[in-house]
């Protein structure tokens, strides 16, 4: 079976296709991390992403159903160089290609990933289809002509209102569909937490009367959230203590009437450094966004830059002078940092707890 | 924190000779360090006593002391130079012993130095075995259960409750020296005492085996602010019990899930921060491959062999920064010294995979026992880089130059199923190929895991390698198949033997198919950020990302991995050779395999090619590049091996030229040659069969010395008295046929005579002649050589230049030659012409202050040495001595015998220099760690032809005060000529050996190599108590001046290089 990748500006790459029969459309980007492909797939922010992986062989260690969360949507294509079709791992439940059979990613291998890579890194993350069924170069320049890019994954990632009691803080959680390894670290911290879609009003959310708000995580341009940024706004005018993560991060800002702007390929993997004002630490973060904060704009608007990245210093987190609010660009709650970043979440809980 | 500026003077101590478990890696981390160091402005002072390394040349530090290693010598020159701060994390295991000891001894207090970098106690608490454990319990990390023993009772015990097998690591030693696993009570006793015996404080450390488990190692870095990463993550293919230095190691790790990567990394940042590492450090893990239970094995609170790979495998400097952690910066404070744009504080990500295959000295040591186990037996590395395990890992194979077609080895197909079952099982050097044997005979993968606990991943892409050597044999080579055989990283040749297809037809297949060799930048971030590295490897892939300038470039071909025979003194010449190509404005290009040298870092050449040093390989580099010319006489026989072919194939080689190489070579043609320049060599025929052999033997008259014609170097070579003996040689040693001829050549007793020289083809420079201790017989690595030459006169001195002269410009010779004679006291006799650069270029060139290399470089280049300002001819000597000792690592390897022979055994060199002849001698021996007694015990054994001479050295003993013991027939020749001896049985030696009573043995053997021999089964009791052995009556005579100085050693000055030549 080959496989195909078209891009926007008619680069075109041939290889052999796996997982999925089937073509689709999306944003092409890559993703540094040697491992973790199980869970980059399945990443809610990774929805509309065709992803290439720089690390040639993937597919090792197979797939452990238990540790992933598949209910939610998951990256349109992947991109790899060496497929292992015979995984070793004894928690391995499938093999990757039988996984994105299941899961409807269509994926293509034996690609120079290096030099696409490079190619995204020069073009940016241009619109792309990927297909695997011997389809014509015109017949994939036609349906990507006629494909729009899609930025907006709210409705698609919508959750529904849930509750999960806890015996701590009262934290409402705006989630944009991403929010789930952040809300097991609430858990762990007996936070109770109701759980609010993204297009839940003031009203209903000021209804729990929470100690503080957390602000998830989701895929997307943070600009089509408009509703959630009125919202924040609103709650930050009544100086209620908030923390943003990702997503979150971006809709705070916008609240603020800070700018956030498209990166030309942005952040994904789990190898950069960060310099945290915080604690005047550097640390190695996770982080997967294709939007950025502009520094300018947020200083204008009275937020400190606490966290910037060591290799391009891009914000990576800010705090407001005098609002009891702040923010982080990249996962603080991945194991890669947690021990440096645990306390931002310490830190709200805290913030909450004296506001109560 | 930034640059500490009370810093304005530091020293560095490197790690001494080449041993095994202590190659080429320090000189690469170590030249990284002074380097780092130096261009902050502050005044490095570096002691080494490893002449043939980079950084004991005169540019690398302000001051540069070639001295021994050792607390006394030390303590002298922080004396005389007063250093505001110390080094020693970038010197091996022997630079961190050191620091230690002159704390413990006071000494960095009363100089009020500073050690630098890796803190005390943390080199405490990481070394120390029970203060690790105890760290670990702290921190709550798991380790293995285990006791620090320092008696046989307190082992015992352990083994009692903890059942066998257990695994035994001596205390501060390296390469895992005297330690092993015991399955029964006599292998525990004997580990154990020898173990104790090994490590510096009498402690052992006794372990539950977790033999089978995945080991995994981390290199990490950290500064004193608490940052902290891991640079690299490693994954050892054999599992557990293979010590990391033998096994194949691949990078990143491939078969750990997230999460089990997450918690082994979290695990070591939290490991080095409760250390306090500050610098680069190796945290090695074993991890259950069916749970979530792990252990930490050990940490290296230093830079290391593996950090080393790390550095190049993940395109990051480890030593060059930890340099800068020691001296005060922090990473978040340092760019990225590769990408020059992105922070030094991002995690390197690779986008290829990398192997790492060791290069094991059995070829050489035919009756060492081959079988892998915690102690290290590899003298040196490769490594190669692919988009695919399997490429890699052929590629990684193809650069150990050894005989077989990708993983298919021929005398391992011809083993019947239960023998290749013994031989997985038992894992050898050749257990990847017995491995693919198994596929090939239909063993499934599980079978093979569960043989070798070799994870599946590894175990499948051996299969995938077999599988399509399995359709090379079989189906017709299409486009399609020959395709699959470049990807998966089947050599052109490779194809052909498999195919039976010839290489043209491949070649033009290849062509018509497009199925193009295409270069892949390695610049530690997948392609994220524009890199400027000029470092490449190559790969079967659709973009070509290899930047071509239009500059003039020349090629140098490296040395590949270090071996005995080929060292560290090779990967020296190649890096001056590229700086003088820079020097001299063309762009120099490195091609070269080896992860532990200079000459494969990402800085020292303007371009580095990382790839086998195979004709394919180096001829698509060529072919790309389209270099001047090609310089193969700095990379050792691998490179000179190379001549021939790139010479057909039309590429220029500089300097000598492959017809000049080729004539030295021939024996016939380059016989005629002498004679007709009327210069003796020693005579000689080859033969095929015994009868032939006796007959010749009888015409020159014995002693004779024999080897195989078609093996380079002194393989197999031997110094035969009778009949006998050669008998025995001929009939057991070689397999003789007429393709396969023996050489017979008349020995001639005399001193041995080393010249070095350039030629630009009409003159000849000798910037100076050595002479060895011990006469001919003895291989001129393993013999002690002198500069300058101290018995011969003036006129054999002129004779010799004389000699060089000729021959340099008959052959042509452009560049470096290298000429051993041999002086009977009447005549000088050529015994062996290299045209390329020798093992006593580093040494020569340091001593004599003429940049060798760079003279061969220019006069390539078309210069003249009448021009190039060190004049021509025998150049006078410098008023000093210099005494190179070689040093051998017979300790790590059992069954391998010390004597000296033809047969080079020494793993590494060190130098003794001074200016009066003595002292340069009881350096030599005192930086090669050999003990000095004043008094004491000692035992004699001499062969007939040596016991007259044998008397006169014991005398002088006995003058000394030594208590003479020997063998029967020795001591009632003793007897008979007045002196007294007691003469003792073997039982009864080995018993005193272990009493202690034996401090110093003479023996000279009848027949060597052979274990059943008593004399062999002496000499190794003596080395594994590292009691001084002397196989030759010349080291054992010139021992005497070291015990003589080291009585009155406070005498003994310590001074930089440009103090002993008087600038």
């Amino acid at each position: 079976m080959s496989g195909i990748i078209y891009l926007e500006d008619g680069t075109i790459y041939r290889g052999l296709g796996f997982g999925h029969t089937g073509t689709s459309v999306g944003e092409i980007v890559f993703n540094t991390s040697m491992i973790g492909y199980d869970e980059i797939i399945t990443d809610s922010s990774s929805v509309g992403q065709i992803i290439t992986m720089t690390y040639p062989i993937v597919g090792i260690y197979g797939i452990n159903r238990s540790i992933l969360d598949t209910k939610g949507l998951n990256a349109s294509g992947l991109i790899i160089k060496d497929l292992c079709k015979d995984p070793s791992n004894y928690q391995s439940d499938l093999s990757l290609d039988a996984f994105m059979k299941e899961l409807e990613i269509v994926g293509v291998c034996d690609i120079d990933t290096r030099s696409l890579t490079k190619k995204i890194r020069n073009i940016g993350s241009v619109k792309c289809i990927i297909s695997n069924e011997d389809l014509s170069v015109e017949d994939l320049k036609k349906v990507l002509d006629e494909t729009k890019l899609k930025e907006n994954f709210l409705d698609e990632c919508k959750v529904e209102k849930s509750h999960i009691e806890g015996n701590g803080v009262k934290l409402a959680l705006m989630d944009f569909g991403g929010s789930e390894t952040i809300i097991d670290v609430l858990k762990e911290k007996n936070c109770d937490i109701t759980i609010f879609p993204y297009d839940a009003s003031y009203e209903e959310i000021a209804e729990i009367n929470p100690d503080g708000i957390f602000v998830g995580d989701g895929p997307g341009n943070p600009k089509q959230a408009k509703l959630a940024v009125e919202v924040v706004k609103r709650f930050l005018d009544e100086k209620k203590p908030m923390f943003g993560i990702d997503f979150g991060h971006q809709v705070i800002a916008l609240s603020q009437g800070v700018d956030v702007m498209k990166m030309k390929y942005g952040h994904r993997g789990s190898n950069h450094g960060m310099y945290d004002a915080n604690i005047d630490q550097s640390y190695i973060i996770d982080q997967n966004h294709g939007f950025v904060v502009d520094e300018k704009s947020a200083t204008d608007k009275n937020f400190i830059v606490t966290h910037r990245n060591l290799n391009d210093e891009t914000v990576e987190g800010l705090k407001h002078e005098s609002l009891p609010v702040f923010s982080v660009q990249f996962h603080p709650q991945a194991q890669v940092s947690f021990k440096q970043t645990e306390y931002l979440f310490d830190q709200f809980i805290n913030i909450c707890k004296e506001g109560k | 924190m930034p640059l500490n500026t009370d810093l304005k003077k530091v020293m560095i101590i490197g790690s001494g000779p080449i041993i095994i478990g202590q190659a080429a890696e320090f000189d690469y981390s170590g030249t990284q360090a002074c380097k780092a160091i130096r261009e902050e402005g502050i005044e490095t002072v570096l002691v080494n006593s490893n002449p043939a390394t980079i950084m004991t040349d005169a540019n690398m530090a302000d001051k540069v002391y070639i001295e021994p290693l050792t607390v006394d010598t030390i303590e002298k020159i922080i004396a005389r130079e007063k250093p505001d701060g110390l080094l020693a994390g970038f010197g091996g295991q022997t630079a961190l012993n050191l620091a230690m000891k002159l704390d413990d001894e006071g000494i960095l207090d009363k100089y009020n130095v500073k050690l630098l970098g890796m803190q005390l106690d943390t080199i405490k608490k990481a070394e120390d075995r029970e203060e690790f454990k105890n760290l670990m319990m702290e921190i709550d990390e798991p380790v293995a259960e285990s006791i620090i023993a320092t008696k046989i009772s307190e082992c015992e015990e352990f083994v009692e409750k903890n059942g066998y097998p257990v695994i035994i690591r001596p205390a501060y030693t390296m390469g895992g020296t005297g330690g092993g696993i015991a399955s029964n009570h006599e292998e525990l006793v004997e580990i154990c005492e020898n173990g104790m015996e090994q490590s510096p404080i009498g402690q052992i450390l006794l372990e539950r085996s977790v033999a089978g488990w995945k080991e995994i190692e981390f290199e990490v870095i950290r500064d004193a602010k608490g940052n902290s990463m891991v640079i690299c993550g490693m994954e050892n293919m054999d599992a557990v019990g293979v010590h990391t230095g033998d096994s194949i190691v691949v990078a990143p790790c491939q078969t750990l899930a997230p999460e089990e990567y997450q918690m082994l990394r979290t695990s070591a940042l939290k490991l080095i921060d409760s250390l306090g590492i500050e610098g680069g450090c190796n945290v090695q893990y074993a991890l259950d491959p069916n749970s979530k239970d792990y252990i930490a094995i050990e940490v290296n609170p230093r830079v290391s062999r593996s950090s080393a790979l790390a550095s190049k495998a993940a395109g990051y400097p480890i030593a060059k920064i930890a340099a800068k952690i020691a001296i005060g910066y922090n990473l978040d404070e340092l760019k990225n010294y590769v990408t020059k744009t992105s922070s030094a504080f991002t995690e390197p990500t690779l986008d290829y995979i990398v192997a790492k295959v060791p290069k094991w000295p059995f070829d050489k040591f035919s009756k060492a026992a081959r079988g892998l186990g915690t102690q290290m037996k590899a003298t040196g590395e490769v490594m190669s880089m692919g988009r695919t395990f399997e490429s890699a890992i052929l590629k990684a194979l193809d650069s150990l130059e050894g005989k077989f077609i990708g993983v298919f080895m021929e005398n391992i197909a011809a083993l019947p199923k239960e023998e290749l079952i013994e031989k997985i099982k038992m894992c050898d050097d050749e257990r990847i190929f017995a491995i693919a044997q198994g596929i090939r005979i239909g063993m499934t993968i599980d079978e093979l895991n569960e043989l070798t606990m070799i994870d599946n991943f590894f175990l499948n892409g051996i299969k995938n390698i077999v599988d399509v050597e399995v359709r090379m044999k079989n189906e017709e080579l299409g486009a399609e198949l020959l395709k699959r055989a470049k990807k998966i990283g089947f050599s052109d040749k490779e194809i052909s033997e498999l195919t039976k297809v010839d290489v043209e037809t491949i070649v033009k297949l290849k062509k018509e198919n497009d199925i193009d060799l295409v270069y892949k930048m390695v610049d530690t971030c997948a392609g994220e950020f524009d890199a400027q590295t000029p470092y490449y490897y190559s790969c079967y892939e659709d973009e070509d990302e290899n930047e071509i300038s239009d500059k003039e470039k020349i090629i140098v071909l490296g040395s590949g991995p270090i071996r005995i025979g080929q060292g560290i003194e090779f990967d020296y010449c190649c890096v001056h050779g590229l700086w003088a190509i820079n020097e001299a404005g063309y762009e120099s290009i490195i091609i070269n395999n080896n992860p532990e040298t200079v000459s494969t870092d990402f800085d020292t050449a303007d371009k580095l090619y990382f790839e086998s040093l195979y004709i394919d390989n180096v001829m698509s580099i060529i072919e790309k590049e389209k270099p001047k010319g090609v310089i193969v006489q700095f990379g050792g026989q691998t490179a000179i091996n190379l001549a021939e072919k790139i010479d057909k194939l039309g590429v220029k080689i500089l300097g000598t030229s492959f017809e000049s190489i080729d004539l030295a070579e021939d024996r016939g043609k380059f016989g005629d040659l002498l004679e007709s320049l009327d210069i003796k060599a020693p005579k000689g025929t080859a033969v095929s069969n015994l009868e032939d052999a006796i007959e010749v033997a009888h015409d020159l008259g014995y002693p004779v010395i024999v080897r195989p014609s078609y093996v380079i170097g002194g393989r197999a070579m031997q110094v035969v008295y009778d009949d006998e003996t050669l008998e025995r040689y001929m009939t057991e040693a070689v397999n003789l046929s007429e393709d396969h001829k023996v050489l017979v050549d008349k020995y001639v007793m005399g001193t041995e005579i080393e010249v070095d020289a350039i030629c630009d083809g009409e003159d000849v420079l000798l910037p100076g002649i050595m002479e060895h201790v011990e006469r001919t017989g003895v291989h001129s690595g393993d013999s002690i050589t002198v500069y300058p030459p101290i018995t011969l006169s003036e006129e054999v001195i002129n004779k010799l230049a004389e000699s060089t002269t000729k021959i340099a410009k008959e052959l042509k010779t452009i560049g470096l030659i290298n000429i051993q004679y041999v002086y009977d006291g009447k005549d000088i006799y050529v015994i062996e012409v290299n045209p390329r650069a020798s093992r006593t270029v580093p040494i020569l060139s340091k001593i004599t202050g003429v940049p060798m290399v760079k003279l061969a470089v220019e006069t390539m280049l078309g210069h003249k040495l009448k021009d190039l300002g060190y004049g021509t001819g025998v150049r006078k000597n410098k008023e000093m001595y210099a005494v190179k000792v070689p040093v051998f690592s017979t300790e790590k390897l059992g069954d391998v015998d010390i004597y000296l022979g033809p047969e080079m055994k020494s793993t590494g060199e060190v130098l003794g220099v001074d200016a009066n002849f003595d002292h340069a001698v009881y350096k030599g021996f005192k930086a090669s760690g050999v003990k000095m007694p004043a008094s004491g015990g000692m035992y004699v054994s001499f062969r007939d032809i040596d016991k007259e001479e044998g008397k006169k050295l014991v005398e002088e003993y006995v003058a000394l005060g030594f208590k003479l013991y020997g063998s029967l027939g020795t001591c009632e020749y003793l007897r008979q000529a007045g002196i007294d001896c007691e003469s003792i049985k073997l039982t009864k030696i080995e018993e005193k050996i272990n009493k202690k009573e034996i401090d110093i043995i003479i023996n000279t053997p009848t027949k060597g190599n052979d274990k059943l021999r008593r004399g062999f089964r002496l000499r190794r009791k003596a080395t594994e108590h590292r009691i001084p052995v002397f196989t030759s009556i010349d080291t054992a005579k010139l021992f005497l001046t070291a015990i003589d100085i080291n009585k009155n050693s406070d005498i003994v000055e310590y001074k930089t290089m440009n103090e002993y030549f008087g600038k």
